[in-house]
């Protein structure tokens, strides 16, 4: 179906597609197997400009915004989500310095980020707070000219890996929801270490790590906007990045589906290709119209976030949850269309079935953005009746 | 410019078959009938085909013939470091097919150093003459100076034929000669014959990666020149003691541009069988998908006593090194037996070993291309298949001690 | 490994006679010919008539051209300067230049007239040469190893006579380039030959030199807006009895389907019927050394 593309949104979507058969295709399985970084894969697409796609151009970016980033992260997930979700995770980690970052924040590290040359991550989540992430434990302590950190952030994608890092740290525990604040990380600042590696159920190419912060001490030009505006960075970075995930979702939707139409084309049952088969049918007509459907919802909420909507917590929550719980059925489907031989791991659906879990679970579990969903409506109603 | 070929659009019936076989794209449907572009190279394909005699090539009455002054068949006889290149033994034996129908000497040219047994054995094997320079400027191979070399010995002998290996130093320097002396080649000729009535020499070679074959001809420049890949021709025997002439060439080396050096040939040899050589080839293609099976094919290799090969899909995926890729991007060969293992038979890999004497192919697809060429096919799941050939291979092996 | 034998080296009159420049390596121009080709992945053989099935297939740039196009590139990356292709085909052949910009080349030009069509090797070399002169002044010129439409892989060498320049055929790595000199390694069939060239030069390369880059947004953005100088016969001072079909000095008499005459039989049975048949066949054509009962 046709989404009026413009002629830029073509290129890129062009060019990630290209990279996505021609450099990611044929390694994703060894990358699964070996949970081997895609550092080669990095390179190209940094090459390739994709790694600007939503910086400005003034940063060395393309200037485009979340809907340009999210048909670069669709084509990129449809080869493989390990490899897309750390190309995404450096955009999460490049939010908070986009949005709130002073000037020369932006112009030390966005254009490093935007050429490639260094990836981002963006560290929130503690063994103490996931779904609820007031629980962080983390300090950030001021002390002269510097701010000292303490703590241990848990299962942070590109940790490890990227080298620049997006904190959230408690600052003043007695402020409550304001007693947090964004700070912005290099690899190598003195007491940053990282954890072991994590080892996954899917996203395997995914560097998966620990943070320790032990004493670390970072000046304080550092922090990211004000003291106390942590946990709204992160709520608002969030609402961005959601689309993104959907955007993944929709393209390992979409990778999946076309294997499975592949594969019942040529599997021959009861001497005819399965795919004539009204069951095989019906499974394939539900995984094409959820995909498509989830595709209009993730494009019409980037382009409506790019329009600089103030309100899109609600619809933001909308496209990831419906895109990730189509992705994780799609998958699953997949699978079963797939029969034996889905299961086994010579062939590619059982590893997008494996991976696509992972789109329900992080950047705010569906659970969480259900109750997003709710609550604004309930607000909405509220204001209905005022 | 200017001749193309006529199309009677009343005899046109619209059927299109010369469409489909222009390998030019140079014919167009317009109003139901064809229309010819500037791509036609007149090579007359849509001609034949027409069932109603529709479509007539233009009489091409060269206003001149070919150059004068010019006879005999030259091979050029690639030597490197002191051995001479099984291919120019092959150029010889059908050299001297085409000398005869010429009624013309077969000759040679040689270019090294201690040329003596060299030019023995090229008259044992066919020469007439062999012209050798026998100079330290030639002893390693650079191509301004091997092209200035066999230039002028073309200038001075002027062959009405002249033939070389298209190896890495023929394909290298050939064109230059083509061009220097200012003249037609043929590249990778799988025949070559003369056109009994014109007494021309008839080229033929596989184009578009192998799916057609055309025949070409030089019409009017001197000498035609063509490369053969190796082990296309048949080597004839040799004949010790058969009467010919060494001629020692002095070559005028200041005409030589002086611009490039040979610094050093670096030898890399990494199997033990050489493909180029081997009477048997196992190749294996993306049928075995993933480099840690590529290990049977080695050891199917072993039990028969071959050689490795493999298609570009397995070379591309990293399973074997490319000094392995049989292909129109890798190396052609011509052994008695190939066994084509999960491999499909693109037209790039047919290519490449088409002119095998017998090919076993074992693939599960049994429409895979490569069954077109096979002469025993098995349809099945290769690592079955295999697996079942080295046990059987293996106890005839045991039998027999 | 161990060379075999020191390579020969040139006598003092020629070392002499090498030119070298003054200045060090800044600024290079290098000028890349690319041909538009049929995406021979794409190409198919009716199984009935043995002939082309060309429609639908797409144009691209010719496989080996992309390498040739990446060392360029990371030359000029390297050392600065800047990267021009060329091609002589037919109009459409300019988003073979498009798509060349899109990976990063500078300018493009697109040689194109009626009188340039059917050429072979020598015609096309003509025409080149006159466009490559009309360009002007350069240091490199790099060509794919052949292209897989026609596979003779003669333009490189014939380009480079014509031009007057040193050259080497299949390239696998450049060693070195500075001071008016480029150090290569040309493939050969057991290992490779180090060579030496005077710059001007023309290489024609091989897959194992580099990988290609993928097009940048960056590049496309250019690609769709940059002006592609279009020139004919005319512009090139091309004589028309030298360029094209009249031109060509060889000529295509005849087009057939190869023959593919030959005995098939299929095997038949279980797997230990196929490979036993199988190998008593070959074992009774002596084609393998047993002796299968």
């Amino acid at each position: 179906m046709d989404y009026f593309l413009t002629e830029e949104q073509q290129m890129i979507k062009e060019i990630a597609r290209k990279i996505a058969d021609e450099r990611i295709k044929p390694v994703r399985a060894e990358l699964d197997e070996k949970e081997e970084f895609p550092w080669e894969i990095l390179k190209v697409i940094a090459q390739s400009d994709l790694f600007g796609v939503y910086i400005p151009e003034e940063y060395g970016g393309f200037g485009g915004g979340s809907f340009e980033n999210c048909l670069a992260v669709e084509e990129l997930s449809r080869a493989c989500l390990g490899v897309s979700t750390s190309y995404a995770a450096s955009a999460l980690g490049a939010y908070p310095l986009l949005l709130y970052g002073n000037e020369e924040q932006k112009k030390k590290y966005l254009p490093q980020i935007a050429s490639g040359r260094k990836l981002a991550a963006f560290a929130l989540t503690e063994s103490t707070a996931g779904s609820d992430a007031g629980g962080i434990m983390t300090t950030a302590e001021l002390k002269g000219n510097d701010y000292i950190l303490n703590g241990t952030k848990q299962w942070i994608t590109n940790g490890g890996e990227a080298e620049i890092y997006t904190v959230i740290a408690i600052t003043d525990r007695n402020k409550g929801p304001r007693g947090a604040s964004a700070f912005v990380l290099e690899k190598g600042d003195p007491g940053f270490e990282f954890g072991k590696k994590e080892s996954k159920m899917g996203i395997r190419a995914s560097a998966t790590r620990e943070l320790i912060f032990n004493q670390c001490r970072i000046p304080k030009d550092r922090l990211i906007g004000r003291e106390g505006m942590g946990f709204i960075v992160a709520m608002k970075i969030f609402d961005q990045s959601r689309p993104g995930v959907g955007a993944q979702a929709v393209g390992l939707a979409q990778g999946a589906l076309e294997e499975a139409v592949q594969y019942a084309r040529t599997r021959i049952q009861f001497g005819k290709p399965i795919i004539t088969f009204q069951a095989i049918q019906h499974l394939l007509a539900d995984m094409a119209t959820l995909t498509e459907a989830a595709r209009a919802l993730v494009y019409s909420v980037a382009r409506y976030i790019d329009s600089g909507a103030k309100e899109v917590s609600k619809v933001s929550a909308m496209a990831k949850v419906f895109a990730s719980d189509v992705a994780m059925k799609v998958a699953t489907d997949a699978v079963q269309v797939f029969g034996g031989t889905g299961y086994m791991r010579d062939y590619p659906v059982e590893k997008m079935m494996r991976d696509a879990k992972i789109l329900q679970i992080y950047e705010g579990t569906n659970q969480v953005q259900r109750n997003i969903i709710g609550q604004e409506l309930n607000k909405e109603g509220g204001r209905k009746k005022g | 410019m200017g001749s193309e070929i006529l199309i009677d659009l009343d005899r046109c019936s619209g059927c299109e078959s010369c469409l489909e076989v222009c390998p030019f794209s140079a014919l167009e449907m317009r109003d139901g009938k064809p229309v010819v572009n500037e791509q036609c190279t007149l090579c007359g394909a849509c001609a034949e085909v027409c069932p109603e005699g529709a479509i007539i090539l233009p009489e091409t009455a060269p206003s001149a013939g070919p150059e004068t002054g010019y006879r005999g068949v030259m091979v050029f006889a690639e030597q490197r470091l002191g051995r001479l290149s099984e291919v120019a033994f092959e150029l010889l034996s059908k050299g001297r097919e085409l000398a005869q129908l010429l009624d013309a000497p077969l000759t040679a040219a040689l270019l090294g150093r201690n040329l003596a047994p060299l030019a023995a054995e090229l008259i044992s094997q066919g020469a007439d003459r062999v012209y050798a320079v026998d100079h330290p400027r030639v002893e390693g191979f650079t191509d301004e100076v091997y092209g200035e070399a066999l230039t002028q010995i073309i200038r001075a002998v002027r062959p009405e034929i002249l033939l070389a290996g298209a190896t890495p130093v023929g394909r290298s320097f050939i064109p230059k000669v083509a061009t220097q002396v200012g003249t037609g080649l043929t590249a990778d000729c799988t025949d070559l014959a003369i056109d009994p009535e014109k007494k021309v020499l008839l080229q033929t070679r596989p184009a578009f990666g192998g799916n057609i074959m055309a025949t070409i001809i030089c019409p009017l420049r001197r000498p035609q020149m063509a490369t053969v890949r190796a082990r296309v021709m048949k080597r004839g025997a040799a004949k010790p003691g058969r009467p010919g002439e060494v001629i020692p060439f002095e070559v005028d080396w200041d005409r030589v541009a002086g611009k490039t050096r040979l610094l050093e040939i670096v030898e890399e040899l990494t199997e033990k069988v050489r493909l180029a050589e081997a009477d048997i080839i196992v190749a294996g293609g993306r049928g075995l998908q993933e480099g840690k099976n590529f290990p049977l094919i080695r050891e199917l290799a072993d039990c028969l006593g071959g050689a490795v090969g493999a298609s570009r899909g397995a070379v591309d995926s990293g399973w074997i090194s490319y000094a392995h890729q049989v292909g129109q991007t890798g190396k052609t060969v011509a052994p008695k037996l190939y066994l084509a293992i999960g491999v499909s038979g693109a037209v790039q890999h047919l290519v490449g070993m088409q002119s095998s004497e017998t090919i076993v192919a074992v693939n599960s697809d049994p429409h895979a291309p490569i069954f077109d060429v096979a002469t025993y096919g098995i349809v099945g799941n290769l690592f079955e298949v295999v697996p079942e050939m080295i046990r059987q291979l293996k106890a005839a092996a045991g039998r027999r001690e | 490994m161990e060379p075999l034998r020191e390579g020969f080296f040139a006598p003092r009159l020629a070392l002499c006679a090498l030119p070298r420049r003054r200045k060090p390596i800044t600024a290079m121009h290098i000028i890349v010919c690319i041909k538009q080709v049929p995406d021979a992945r794409q190409v198919k053989l009716d199984p009935e008539t043995h002939t082309l099935i060309r429609t639908g297939v797409e144009s691209i740039i010719n496989p080996y051209d992309m390498y040739a196009l990446e060392e360029g590139l990371r030359i000029k990356e390297r050392l600065g300067g800047t990267v021009t292709v060329l091609t002589m085909g037919p109009p459409q052949a300019e988003t073979a230049l498009r798509e060349a910009i899109s990976y990063g080349a500078d300018e493009a030009v697109l040689l194109s007239d009626r009188a340039f069509a059917g050429a072979d090797t020598w015609a096309t070399t003509y025409t080149l040469a006159r466009g490559i002169e009309k360009i002007g002044p350069f240091d490199l010129i790099f060509c794919g190893k052949q292209a897989v439409d026609g596979d003779t892989a003669q333009v490189g060498p014939g380009l480079a006579e014509r031009l007057s320049l040193p050259y080497a055929a299949w390239v696998r790595k450049i060693e070195d380039l500075g001071e008016g000199l480029i150090r290569v390694q040309r493939l050969m069939d057991d290992g490779y030959d180090r060579l030496e060239l005077a710059l001007p030069a023309l290489l024609t390369v091989v897959k194992e030199i580099n990988e290609p880059r993928v097009p940048s947004l960056k590049g496309k953005m250019r690609a769709k807006s940059q002006k592609i100088p279009l020139y004919g016969a005319a512009d090139i001072g091309a004589d028309l009895k030298l360029t094209g079909l009249a031109g060509s000095y060889t000529q295509v008499i005849r087009v057939f389907a190869p023959l593919r005459a030959r005995e098939k039989e299929w095997l038949t049975g279980s797997v230990e019927n196929q490979v036993g048949q199988l190998l008593h066949k070959l074992a009774t054509r002596q084609l393998i050394p047993f002796d299968i009962s």
